[in-house]
C-alpha cells in the first residue's frame, strides 16, 4: 500500500500545447480520489502520467516514498483499468487475468490462485474459459478489473471504466468499485466526467479545468464550499444558479437582471462590489411572500417525480435576465405563469467575484 | 435473399455450370493427356477418358528422370520449387511483419522517411532491377543456389503495407495495457501481436506461394544447373518446338503435379481463414 504524490505536476505536448499546467495532489494510503472534469480539462493526461503512459514534462509523480518519473509503467506497481477495458481478444478470461504475472515470473500456483480468488470475488469463476468476444460489457468490465485485482499492485489507476456501460450497469458497477476499493483498501485514481461517479466513489475529489486543479477538497465540502463559479456550476445537477450581482452592503443584493435579493446568516461584501450570486436550486424554498428573498415568475416546469423543478426569472427583472431553477418537493404543484415566493435557506448562498470566479 | 423463381435460378445454374466446364475443362484434358502414351497423344483426336498409363507415365516423371532437362526426376523439381515457394512466402512475412512492427510501434528518427521508402519499392518490379540484382548475385557466388533463387525476392513492400495497416487498427489501450502488464516489445510481439495477426499472416502464406511457385524470370536467371530448375522453369525447357522431340505426356504429368501443391496450400490454409473471419468478427 501506499500513498501517491504528485507534485506541480506538467504536461506540455509538442507545439507547446500545455495539457496539465501544474497539479499537486496528495492522496492519502488506502483512499480514492476522483479526478472529474469536462473533456479536454487534461484528467486522463494526468491519469496517464501516473501510470507511465505519458512522459511528465516537469514536476514529480511519487508512489509511496518514491519517485517514479523515469519509471516504465510496469515496474510502478500499478495496475490500470482502461476505458474500452483493453482485453486480450485471443485470450480467455483466465490468461488475460494471468498474462501481467506471467511476465513478471510468478509461479504458476500462484497465478491460479490469485486468478480464482479475483474471479470468486467479482463472480466471474463460470466464465474463465471464454474469451473476451463472448462476454456482455458488463462482464467485461469485470474481466479488466479481475486483471488489476490479480496483480494485488499499490495503485488502481481507473480511467473512465464506467463509461461504455448503460446507465443501470453503470450504477451497480458503481457501487461493486467503491465496496471493492474499500475491501482491498487500495490507494485509487478514478477518472470521470460524470459528476455523480465523482460524488459517490471519491475520498478526494479534483475538479478539473483547462489543466488545472480548481478544487481539491472531499466531495461534500467541494458540494458545500465550491472554489469557483466553474466548480458551482460542475458539481450538482441541476447546475447552481449564478446571478451578477451589485453588493449593496446591507445583507442585500441587487441582481444586475433587475430584482433584489435579501442575504441571511451571510456576511456581505462591501457596497458596490460587482460579485456573482450562486444557489443551488435545491436550497430555495417557498415560503410565505413576507419572508420571501426573491420572487420567481414560473416559465417552464420539469415534473421528476420526487422533485419538481420549476425554470423561471426573478420577479421585477427584465425578460431574459435572472434567469433560475429551484427544486421543489414532488408534492408541491406550481403553473406555469405562477409567481412563486422563495426563500434562500440561511447560509446556503454563495458569493463569487465577478470577474475573477473565485469564491469570496 | 430468398426468391422463388425456377426459372431464373436454373439460368443462373446453367452460367454457373458453364463457368465451371471452361475452367475446369482444360485441366481435366491435361489430367487425361498424363495418362496416355506419348504415341497416343501425338495421334489425333485425343481421347476423352483417362488412358492406362497413369502409373508408369507418373513413375517415370517422379523418378525415372525426364531425357530433356538433364534426366532431372519431376521429384526434385517439385522439391526446389517447394523450397522456393516457401523459403520466399515465409522470408517474405517474417521481414514484412517486423518492418511493420517497427515502424507502426517505435518511435526513431526518419521513421516516416522508412516508410516511405519501402512504399516506393512497390513501384519498382523485380524486372526493373533485374541487371543489378543478377550482377550482385554473380558477384556473391550465389548462382545456382536457393539462396539466390529466394533472397532477392524476400523484401515486400507490398505484405510490408498490409501489415501496417492491420497494427494501425490494433487499439493504443490495448498496446498500453501489455506495457501496463510487463510485456516488453518482444513479448508483446510474440504474445499479442502475433496471434492477433494470424488470419493475415495465413492469408499472405497462400499468396506469397503461389507467387513464390509460379515465379519465372528470375529463377530463369539465376539457375543454369539442371538440378537447381523450379518446376515451371523446367516445363519450360521440357517443350522442344518440334512436337516430335517433346515427351507430353511427361509434360502432363508434370503439368498436373506442378498444379497440387499450390491447390493443396489454398484448400488447407482456406479452413484457416474462414475460422478467422468469423473469430474476428465482434
Amino acid at each position: 500500500m501506499a500513498e501517491v504524490t504528485l507534485k506541480d505536476v506538467r504536461k506540455v505536448y509538442p507545439g507547446n500545447v500545455e495539457a496539465v499546467k501544474g497539479i499537486s495532489i496528495e492522496i492519502p494510503d488506502g483512499k480514492l480520489c476522483v479526478l472529474v472534469g469536462p473533456s479536454g480539462c487534461g484528467k486522463s493526461t494526468l491519469i496517464r502520467m501516473i501510470a507511465g503512459l505519458e512522459s511528465i514534462t516537469s514536476g514529480t509523480v511519487s508512489i509511496g516514498p518514491k519517485v517514479v518519473n523515469q519509471v516504465e509503467p510496469a515496474d510502478r506497481d500499478i495496475a490500470m483499468v482502461f476505458q474500452s477495458y483493453a482485453l486480450y481478444p485471443h485470450m480467455s478470461v483466465y490468461d488475460n487475468m494471468a498474462y501481467g504475472l506471467k511476465n513478471r515470473g510468478t509461479p504458476k500456483a500462484e497465478i491460479d490462485a490469485r486468478v480464482k480468488e479475483a474471479a470468486r470475488i467479482l463472480a466471474i469463476e463460470s466464465f474463465l474459459d471464454r474469451k473476451p468476444r463472448q462476454l456482455s460489457g458488463g462482464q467485461r468490465q469485470r474481466v479488466a478489473m479481475g486483471r488489476a485485482i490479480v496483480r494485488k499492485p499499490q495503485v488502481f489507476l481507473f480511467d473512465e471504466p464506467l463509461s461504455n456501460l448503460d446507465a443501470k450497469l453503470r450504477g451497480q458497477m458503481r457501487i461493486e468499485i467503491k465496496k471493492l476499493q474499500q475491501t482491498l483498501g487500495v490507494t485509487s485514481v478514478y477518472v470521470t466526467h460524470d459528476q455523480v461517479e465523482a460524488m459517490t466513489l471519491a475520498d478526494v475529489l479534483v475538479v478539473m479545468n483547462e489543466g488545472r486543479a480548481e478544487q481539491i477538497d472531499t466531495p461534500i465540502a467541494v458540494y458545500e464550499r465550491p472554489a469557483s463559479t466553474f466548480v458551482a456550476g460542475f458539481i450538482g445537477s441541476p447546475a447552481m444558479n449564478l446571478m451578477k450581482a451589485k453588493s449593496t452592503g446591507e445583507a442585500g443584493l441587487d441582481l444586475a437582471g433587475g430584482g433584489s435579493v435579501k442575504l441571511r446568516e451571510m456576511s456581505t461584501p462591501e457596497a458596490g462590489r460587482d460579485i456573482l450570486l450562486g444557489v443551488r436550486p435545491e436550497h430555495m424554498s417557498p415560503a410565505p411572500e413576507t419572508d420571501a428573498d426573491l420572487l420567481l415568475d414560473v416559465s417552464v416546469i420539469e415534473t421528476l417525480g420526487a422533485d419538481t423543478l420549476a425554470h423561471g426569472h426573478v420577479a421585477g427583472g427584465k425578460p431574459g435576465g435572472g434567469e433560475l431553477v429551484v427544486r421543489l418537493p414532488g408534492s408541491t404543484r406550481v403553473n406555469v405563469g405562477d409567481r412563486l415566493p422563495l426563500s434562500i435557506q440561511p447560509g446556503m448562498a454563495h458569493l463569487f467575484d465577478a470577474s475573477s470566479g473565485r469564491r469570496i | 435473399m430468398i426468391e422463388n423463381a425456377p426459372i431464373r435460378r436454373l439460368i443462373a445454374h446453367l452460367v454457373l455450370v458453364l463457368g465451371i466446364l471452361v475452367v475446369a475443362f482444360p485441366i481435366y484434358y491435361t489430367f487425361v493427356a498424363s495418362t496416355h502414351t506419348l504415341q497416343t497423344i501425338l495421334r489425333p483426336p485425343l481421347p476423352l477418358l483417362p488412358g492406362k498409363e497413369f502409373f508408369t507415365n507418373y513413375w517415370q516423371a517422379l523418378f525415372g528422370g525426364i531425357g530433356r532437362i538433364g534426366g532431372v526426376g519431376v521429384d526434385r523439381l517439385l522439391l526446389n520449387t517447394t523450397i522456393v515457394a516457401l523459403a520466399v512466402a515465409v522470408g517474405k512475412i517474417c521481414i514484412s511483419i517486423l518492418s511493420a512492427y517497427a515502424i507502426v510501434f517505435f518511435k526513431f528518427p526518419f521513421r516516416m522517411t522508412a516508410f516511405w521508402l519501402i512504399f516506393i519499392t512497390l513501384m519498382l518490379p523485380v524486372e526493373v532491377r533485374i541487371l543489378p540484382t543478377y550482377k550482385v548475385m554473380v558477384d556473391l557466388g550465389l548462382i545456382d543456389t536457393y539462396t539466390g533463387l529466394t533472397l532477392p525476392l524476400m523484401a515486400s513492400a507490398t505484405a510490408t503495407l498490409l501489415f501496417r495497416q492491420f497494427f494501425l487498427t490494433i487499439p493504443g489501450e490495448l498496446v498500453e495495457a501489455a506495457r501496463v502488464d510487463g510485456a516488453g516489445p518482444w513479448r508483446f510481439f510474440k504474445d499479442i501481436l502475433l496471434p492477433l495477426s494470424r488470419t493475415n499472416i495465413a492469408a499472405l502464406f497462400v499468396i506469397l506461394f503461389i507467387y513464390g511457385w509460379t515465379q519465372y524470370l528470375w529463377p530463369l536467371l539465376v539457375t543454369n544447373d539442371n538440378q537447381m530448375n523450379t518446376i515451371v522453369i523446367a516445363l519450360r525447357k521440357m517443350i522442344s518446338f518440334a512436337d516430335a522431340d517433346t515427351e507430353w505426356h511427361l509434360v502432363m504429368v508434370t503439368c498436373v503435379l506442378a498444379i497440387l501443391p499450390p491447390i493443396l496450400v489454398v484448400v488447407l490454409m482456406q479452413r484457416w481463414f474462414v475460422k478467422g473471419l468469423v473469430e474476428s468478427e465482434k
